[in-house]
Order: structure tokens, then C-alpha cells, then sequence
């Protein structure tokens, strides 16, 4: 017979529609103008650890997007103001308990502040929409060398990529396939495999000030070393979003760019056309702002207590 | 050599790892937002039954183990092998204790088993969830007591120790769970 139900208890897809009420009504008491912007577009993402869905449309090929974010950049280049965007993003070859390769993702942009400050607000939505569900102690910041030092006792920055291979044998775990000098592999490895399972529950966890070399998109702050101003929020071990405060210089973008194609290409993976509009609103200029996209999805599983992101949607990829 | 990519990594998989076949119990795919991803499995090495956990770089391909498991007769043990027949195919094998292990004490000649073939040569033996024994050696039964309180050990003909009832008698059928190793019953006669 076959299984044509739902993966979601009707129960949960009610709680999903309230969610997604109560989000718009935090912005819009925010005064935050929810926008919708292209899922198709010419131009896709270089990040050799992000795979796009491609199509075909009078013989050109269209990515699907993996994240708005570079249409909404475009907008606030052409003076939107702050914008929010709730939309199915698509990522291939992402299947897992955490992971749908299409999912909700919540992104906005907020100008004239940057990461700390979007934090600030990233934690007041998440308290706001959570509050019916889950009581949550007060939020814990680590900066991403306070993080490793606190649970490991590494130094991330100055740490070698021998000494990182060193404490994932002396904790055990046994890892195939990972290049000898891809040093951000490794910090993920620990990340994931840790750190993770070890963060403070019933909490915020927010960890910023990432190596340069995991910048994606944020800008980089000068000093000794250099770190970006990207930030991640924890909430009871999972990932829940990913900000910046955003690159505005075009011809960094392009660079990164560039290099995110070369890294495709070394790993045998298929150069993609880079977004040039993008590029052009950043020359034409990017107001002062920070943002980040948050997995709603995710979001829901923490509010009910849920492990499967299945249990969430009203069909997984499994009933499609 | 037939392979396998992460991707296609599910519970119940054999695949090779340091010489050895080993089946997939559970598969994590793991990605931080803006970083490798990974697959973290844990698996059962199917020679030895000792689990173990195994990061891989989600993409890389993984060399699967010819590994069968196979329903076949148990025939007898001569001394140094246990040998199994294929019930349609009349095809014999011989699996020694390095395979059999433990579960000799469980095999009764002419019961139906589970046989693991890793490139034809058995690994792993797996008996059926119930047997029916014959208890050969035991203290003389206590006849009404029905309480099952207490108990006492009973030699069984394939030399398992089971824990019976004490109405329990010598030359008497019993229904043992291989799993646990207890005794569920009388066997009726069928």
C-alpha cells in the first residue's frame, strides 16, 4: 500500500502555521517589510559545499536558490529599507534527521547594525516565538576561540592542523576522507562532533567571530588574527542560523567568488556562473547592515521536542 | 569492485572497513550550515560483533562487503567444523568456531538457521529466536510445584545451561529464547 499520509501530525502542521504567524507579526511590530524574491535565477552559489538543484528554461540553465540572500541584497542596494523573507530554499544531496534538500528558511536584513546588534534581535525572536513552548535561560555568547577553548582547551586560530587531528584521535573518533591540510574540515569535525553535543541546553548559544577563512559572506574586522563577523546560533545542540555583518566591498565579493570556483574546481565539482547583479548593486552600494537566515524548520522541531525534521513537514522528501 | 557512496549509506548496508565486512546500524548525515559535510555511522563489524563509529566526508566512496545472509539447514558438527545445507540448492558449507562462536550451544541438527556469507565462506551464525532442546541432565523434578520460583540449571543435549522450573525433569523437551538464553516453556509435543 502505499504510504501517502502525512510525515507531520496535523497537530504540528497547526503549530507550524502559528509559528509562521508569529513571525510575521514580530516584524511587522518591527516595521520590517516582508518581501519575496526570485527561487529561479541565471546566477547560482560558488560555495563549493553548497550544491544547487539546476533547470532548464528556453535552453538556459536556472539554478534554484539555496538562500535569497543575494536578490534581497539587491533590494536593499536599491533602498528597500529592512526587509524579511519566509521561502522554501532548495540544497542537493542534504538528507538527514536535521536535514530536508528543501527546507523554510526565515532571512532578514536590518540596516545600520551589525553582527552583535543583530543578535540582540535574532534572541528576541526566537524568545518570542518559542515562549508558548519552551523556557529559555538566559543566552549564553561565546566568540568562536572562547568556544573551542572552553570545550576543548585548542586555540583555533594558532592551532595547527596536526594538533587538530591529534585531539579528534584522542577522542576517539575515527574520520575518513578528510584532506591533511583542510584545517576548517577539521575545526568542523570537532564542531560538529564535540563541541556541538556538549553546548549549554535550554539556552541561546550564539558563537561569533569566525576564522577569516569561513567568512562566506560576512566582512572581515583587521587585527591579530583577522576574524569575520559572522555568527551562529546554537539552540539545545542544533545549528538554528547563520548571520553576518555583510560584505559591501564588490571587489572582495568577486574575489570570493572567484576563489569558491576555483575550490569547485579542484574538488571536480562544476564552476557555476557567479551573480554579476549582485556584484553591480554592491559597486552601485550596499547600505551599513547585518543579516541572517534562521531554519524554521528547525525552529518547530525545538518547539515540540520533535528529532526528525520529517515530523515537521507536512511531506518529507521520502512522500514526494 | 563494487562500491558504495555516502549518499546511498542506509542501516543494514555492508561495507569493508580495515579488512573487515562490517553492516551499517545507523547513518547521520551532518553539515555545519557553511561547511563539509559529513556522514557519521556507526556499525557492526560482522566478524568479530564489536560496534564501532566511523566518520566519513560525505561523497567518498566506501568498498561494499559481499556479505549474504542465507536461511540453511544445520546437518552436524564434525568435531572441528559445523556444516549447513542449502535447502534447495543441496549446497554444503562448513563454518568453524571462529563463525560459530557462542551459538553452538543453540544448533540442533536439522533446525533452520541463519548463515552469514561474507564472499561465500560463513562469518556469523544466528539461530532461530526460539529452540526446542532436550534436557539430558538435571536435579530430579519436584512434581506440583508450579511455582517457578527459584529454579535450577538443566544440561540441554546441545550442552546449553538453561536456568527450568524445578517441576522440570530429565529426558523432558524444553523451549528455550537464543536471545536471552531463558527458558520460555514445556515444548508440546507436534
Amino acid at each position: 500500500m502505499r504510504d501517502w499520509q502525512p510525515s507531520a501530525s496535523l497537530e504540528t502542521l497547526k503549530n507550524r502555521a502559528r509559528l509562521l504567524q508569529r513571525i510575521r507579526a514580530f516584524f511587522h511590530a518591527r516595521q520590517v517589510l516582508e518581501v519575496e524574491t526570485p527561487v529561479l535565477s541565471r546566477a547560482g552559489v560558488t560555495d563549493p559545499h553548497l550544491e544547487s538543484f539546476a533547470t532548464e528554461d528556453l535552453g538556459q540553465t536556472f539554478y534554484l536558490h539555496s538562500s535569497p540572500e543575494f536578490p534581497m541584497k539587491r533590494l536593499l542596494a536599491a533602498g528597500s529599507g529592512d526587509i524579511y523573507q519566509l521561502c522554501k530554499v532548495f540544497r542537493r544531496d542534504e538528507r538527514g534527521r536535521r536535514h530536508n534538500p528543501e527546507f523554510t528558511l526565515l532571512e532578514w536584513y536590518r540596516l545600520d547594525m551589525d553582527h552583535h546588534q543583530l543578535m540582540q534581535e535574532v534572541d528576541a525572536l526566537v524568545r518570542a516565538v518559542l515562549n508558548e513552548q519552551l523556557t529559555l535561560e538566559a543566552t549564553r555568547y561565546f566568540s568562536y576561540r572562547q568556544l573551542f577553548e572552553t570545550f576543548t582547551g585548542l586555540e583555533p586560530f594558532s592551532a595547527g592542523v596536526e594538533e587538530l587531528k591529534q585531539y579528534t584521535g584522542q577522542q576517539g573518533l575515527q574520520i575518513s576522507g578528510i584532506e591533511a591540510d583542510d584545517k576548517d574540515a577539521w575545526l568542523d569535525i570537532i564542531l560538529t562532533h564535540v563541541i556541538e553535543p556538549a553546548l549549554p541546553r535550554n539556552c541561546p548559544v550564539f558563537v561569533h567571530d569566525y576564522p577569516a577563512s569561513q567568512a562566506a559572506l560576512a566582512r572581515i574586522r583587521e587585527g591579530t588574527p583577522a576574524v569575520a563577523e559572522r555568527f551562529e546560533l546554537y539552540l539545545n545542540g542544533m545549528e538554528l542560523a547563520n548571520g553576518f555583518h555583510e560584505l559591501r566591498d564588490s571587489k572582495e565579493q568577486r574575489r570570493r567568488f572567484e576563489k569558491g570556483n576555483r575550490a569547485r574546481q579542484q574538488a571536480g565539482l562544476a564552476e557555476v556562473p557567479m551573480d554579476e547583479n549582485l556584484l553591480a548593486a554592491l559597486e552601485a552600494g550596499l547600505p551599513d547592515c547585518s543579516g541572517v537566515a534562521l531554519g524554521v524548520d528547525r525552529l518547530l522541531m525545538l518547539a515540540l521536542g520533535k528529532t526528525d525534521i520529517g515530523e515537521v513537514l507536512a511531506f518529507d522528501s521520502q512522500r514526494t | 569492485m563494487a562500491s558504495y557512496s555516502t549518499n546511498e549509506f542506509r542501516s543494514g548496508l555492508k561495507i569493508m572497513i580495515d579488512g573487515d565486512p562490517c553492516s551499517i546500524i545507523e547513518n547521520e548525515f551532518v553539515k555545519p550550515g557553511k561547511g563539509q559535510a559529513f556522514n557519521r555511522v556507526k556499525l557492526r563489524n560482522l566478524k568479530t560483533g564489536r560496534v564501532l563509529e566511523k566518520t566519513y566526508k560525505s561523497g567518498e566512496s566506501v568498498e561494499a562487503a559481499d556479505v549474504m545472509d542465507t536461511d540453511m539447514q544445520y546437518l552436524y558438527n564434525d568435531g572441528d567444523a559445523w556444516h549447513f545445507m542449502h535447502p534447495d540448492t543441496f549446497e554444503q558449507v562448513a563454518a568453524d568456531k571462529s563463525a560459530i562462536g557462542e551459538m553452538s550451544k543453540w544448533l540442533k541438527e536439522q533446525d533452520t538457521v541463519t548463515v552469514t556469507l561474507w564472499n561465500g565462506v560463513p562469518i556469523a551464525v544466528t539461530p532461530p529466536n526460539h529452540v526446542v532442546l532436550t534436557v539430558v541432565e538435571t536435579d530430579p523434578g519436584v512434581r506440583g510445584d508450579t511455582s517457578g520460583g527459584g529454579g535450577k540449571p538443566a544440561i540441554c543435549d546441545t550442552g546449553a545451561v538453561v536456568r527450568v522450573p524445578l517441576f522440570i525433569d530429565q529426558g523432558e523437551n524444553i523451549k528455550v529464547d537464543t536471545r536471552t538464553g531463558e527458558y520460555v516453556g514445556r515444548a508440546k509435543d507436534e
